[in-house]
């Protein structure tokens, strides 16, 4: 019987899924995944992780407590960094995250959490490889063959995304399922920006993106800008942060600020997320004073109410087309 | 030049000599008090760690005040404390203020930055450099008898046989430590001070119980933010260990002191500098409770990333060593009431934990 190894659908899941799902399937494994977040998913997060939390690794804790029946190892990895710029790491939570499972979730299958810290390039990758083939006893040609296969889907993935799909549909589309269709007849443009995890798990923040959609909304994501053109915005602020993915969030805001010309920003904000109090304010008065581009911030947690989302979209959408037809 | 800079505990006494001697006027900025906290928080970020709030409404009140430039420190772990200045500064300007803050990077990762901003600052005053090495000297010594000085009084304090004497003889060292101007009258000053704390009256006799302090350096330090946690379980009778001052901490960010004890301790629950100071949280824990303490208080602001992750691994610590620990969050909501009841509840559970241990009670 193959080894099942169990990738929550959850964190850093959005950013690189395939390169996982695909480095573990050409090992010879089989993967799993939990399902799209539930309300008992939720629950069960909020059951096992700390109460002070931020509901993104809630979620991810009840991700985990889907997995750990069906799944002979739990794939847990401690991101540190992916990038090569100074000081920049992964928020705190995703430094301990292997320790904060291990702690609070009891039960589990043995985890694999090696330690991805990829400052020193990218052949530091394939260390980190070598280390998951060899406790899954695969051999150096396999594991080789499986860095490159998943190199490959990675960058399709990728591709995908600069074409304006979302990671969900990018990831049906690359499991050959569907599909999909931009639309076109659109109102207005918005950047609409987050974590990954918490812009496209749909459960949690409420479907939005289908809501503005719906709307006549042109969605903008960060994931949709080209790495290089994000980078090159760094320059526009004093400092760097210190974490990748909030980095990531401020330069897109810029970037759609200064060269798409958005007619309005929405940010994503998870509640109790530290990085987020920053990020926020900071996009919050860059769009005022380098736009000013209308701005509105939506905390989500676990019981963001779905009749009050969409009074507050409405509202904003409608403001939005009054003004571009007064202009 | 009017150069204002933060409070964190009793740091600002140094600090003021320091930029005297710099040839500034010091700007010590009101006392923290429920107006700077509501202050800041009506500026800030729902989200920001209460540190951030603190020194937001303390700025503004001493911009009020007529300061025109605000030093702070820049908190080299990666996260938040790290991006306050530029956060803090984008405020002001929003706000309409043009004064500057001038954030002090830990020389040790970035001499060149650390030396050109001391340059912006002397070299508008005519001071030399020598004249900084001899007087920045002198400040680091106030700096270390103001925390030996606030230590022993928190050794005293449990044993004090008149409630409440502790605290106001340590409000006067700190008067006669303001006072010392000359490297000669801070040597001076720390007799004195030794001998004031000294000679309180105390009863020895009395059986206390031991709590080690730990958590996010701010709050750890400063007693607005935790409600003078540290005198409230003084007189309780409780001796207070706190695991962080801040000679030490800028010791350590110049780059003398190694961890390397502390991330020992805690590398069987976790092996990943995580910012902040979690993971000395961690360590510490397991050092107090090999010390033979009772309990462990752990202080951090809400949403404090790294204190979060701590706290769930403290669980764990918690249990293999049997020591408690209380984890209080501090938000503008908490109130030094409510906390007091937590903290009375958590000393009558390490009493009669202790009792139990020694057989008293069975
Ligand atoms: S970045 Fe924010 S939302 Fe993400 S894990 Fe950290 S605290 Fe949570
Ligand atoms: S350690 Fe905690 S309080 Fe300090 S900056 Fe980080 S989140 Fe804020």
């Amino acid at each position: 019987m193959p080894t099942k190894i169990g990738i929550p659908r959850a964190l850093s899941y959005y950013a690189y899924y395939p390169f996982w799902k695909t480095f573990f399937e050409s090992l010879g494994h089989e993967t799993v995944t939990s399902p799209l977040t539930t309300k008992h998913v939720l629950d069960n997060g909020i059951k096992e992780a700390v109460t002070d939390a931020c509901v993104p690794i809630k979620l991810f804790h009840g991700h985990v407590c889907d997995l750990k029946e069906k799944s002979d190892f739990l794939f847990v990895p401690r991101f540190v960094s992916v990038c090569r710029e100074r000081k920049v790491t992964f928020c705190p939570k995703f430094l301990g995250l292997p320790d904060m499972i291990k702690t609070s979730i009891s039960g589990l299958p043995p985890l694999l959490d090696v330690r991805i810290d990829l400052k020193k390039g990218w052949a530091e990758l394939f260390k980190v490889c070598v280390c998951l083939g060899k406790r899954l006893d695969n051999n150096l040609m396999e594991i080789s063959r499986a860095l490159n296969r998943g190199i490959k889907a990675q960058k399709r993935y990728e591709k995908l995304l600069l074409r304006e799909f979302t990671p969900v549909e990018a990831i049906a589309m690359l499991e050959g399922n569907k599909e999909f269709v931009q639309n076109r007849d659109t109102r207005l443009k918005f950047a609409l920006l987050g974590f990954p995890y918490t812009v496209y798990d749909k459960f949690i923040n409420v479907d939005i993106i289908n809501k503005l959609k719906k709307m006549g909304v042109k969605i903008f994501t960060t994931e949709m800008v080209p790495p290089k053109i994000l980078l090159s915005q760094a320059k526009k602020v004093p400092k760097n942060l210190f974490w990748y993915f909030s980095n990531q969030v401020l330069r897109a805001a810029l970037y759609y600020i200064d060269h798409v010309k958005v007619d309005g920003i929405i940010h994503i904000t998870a509640f109790g997320c530290g990085p987020d109090a920053m990020v926020d304010k900071m996009i919050e008065l860059e769009a005022k004073h380098r736009g000013p581009v209308p701005f509105m911030s939506i905390t989500i947690d676990e019981h963001t109410g779905e009749a009050g989302l969409i009074t507050r979209l409405e509202a904003f959408v409608d403001m939005l087309l009054l003004r571009s037809e007064m202009t | 030049m009017k150069i204002a800079f933060p409070y964190m505990g009793t740091s600002h006494i140094a600090f003021k000599m320091l930029i005297r001697d710099l040839g500034h006027e010091p700007m010590v900025p009101p006392k923290l008090s429920k107006k700077t906290l509501t202050y800041g928080t009506q500026h800030s970020p729902e989200f920001a760690c209460l540190p951030f709030k603190i020194l937001l409404g303390s700025y503004l009140e001493a911009i009020e005040q007529g300061a025109e430039l605000i030093i702070t420190s820049g908190g080299s772990g990666p996260c938040r404390a790290g991006y306050y200045g530029v956060l803090h500064q984008k405020i002001l300007q929003d706000l309409g203020y043009d004064t500057k803050i001038i954030v002090m990077e830990s020389p040790y990762r970035n001499p060149f930055d650390f030396l050109g901003k001391i340059k912006s600052v002397i070299s508008c005053s005519g001071v030399s450099w020598w004249t900084f090495i001899k007087v920045f000297y002198k400040a680091w010594e106030k700096l270390k008898l103001l925390d030996e000085t606030e230590f022993l009084s928190h050794q005293i304090r449990p044993f004090e046989c008149l409630r409440g004497e502790t605290t106001k003889v340590f409000k006067e060292c700190l008067n006669v430590i303001d006072e010392s101007q000359t490297t000669e009258q801070i040597r001076e000053a720390r007799k004195l001070t030794q001998e004031l704390l000294n000679n309180i009256s105390q009863d020895h006799t009395r059986k206390v119980l031991k709590i080690g302090i730990i958590g996010e350096i701010y709050v750890v330090l400063e007693p607005f933010a935790n409600h003078d946690l540290e005198v409230t379980l003084g007189e309780m009778g409780v001796l207070t260990h706190r695991s962080i001052y801040l000679s030490d901490w800028t010791r350590e960010s110049t780059g003398y002191e190694s961890k390397k004890n502390i991330i020992k301790a805690a590398s069987p629950y976790i092996n990943e500098l995580f910012g902040g100071h979690g993971i000395y949280s961690v360590g510490h824990t397991v050092l107090y409770s090999q010390k033979g303490f009772d309990g462990v208080v752990q202080l951090a602001p809400f949403t404090c990333i790294p204190e979060i992750v701590a706290k769930t691994i403290l669980a764990k610590v918690s249990n293999d060593f049997a020591i408690p620990v209380l984890t209080v969050f501090l938000d503008e909501q908490t109130g030094k009431a409510g906390l007091q009841t937590r903290l009375e509840a958590f000393v009558d559970l390490l009493g009669q934990k202790r009792a139990i241990q020694e057989g008293v009670v069975t």
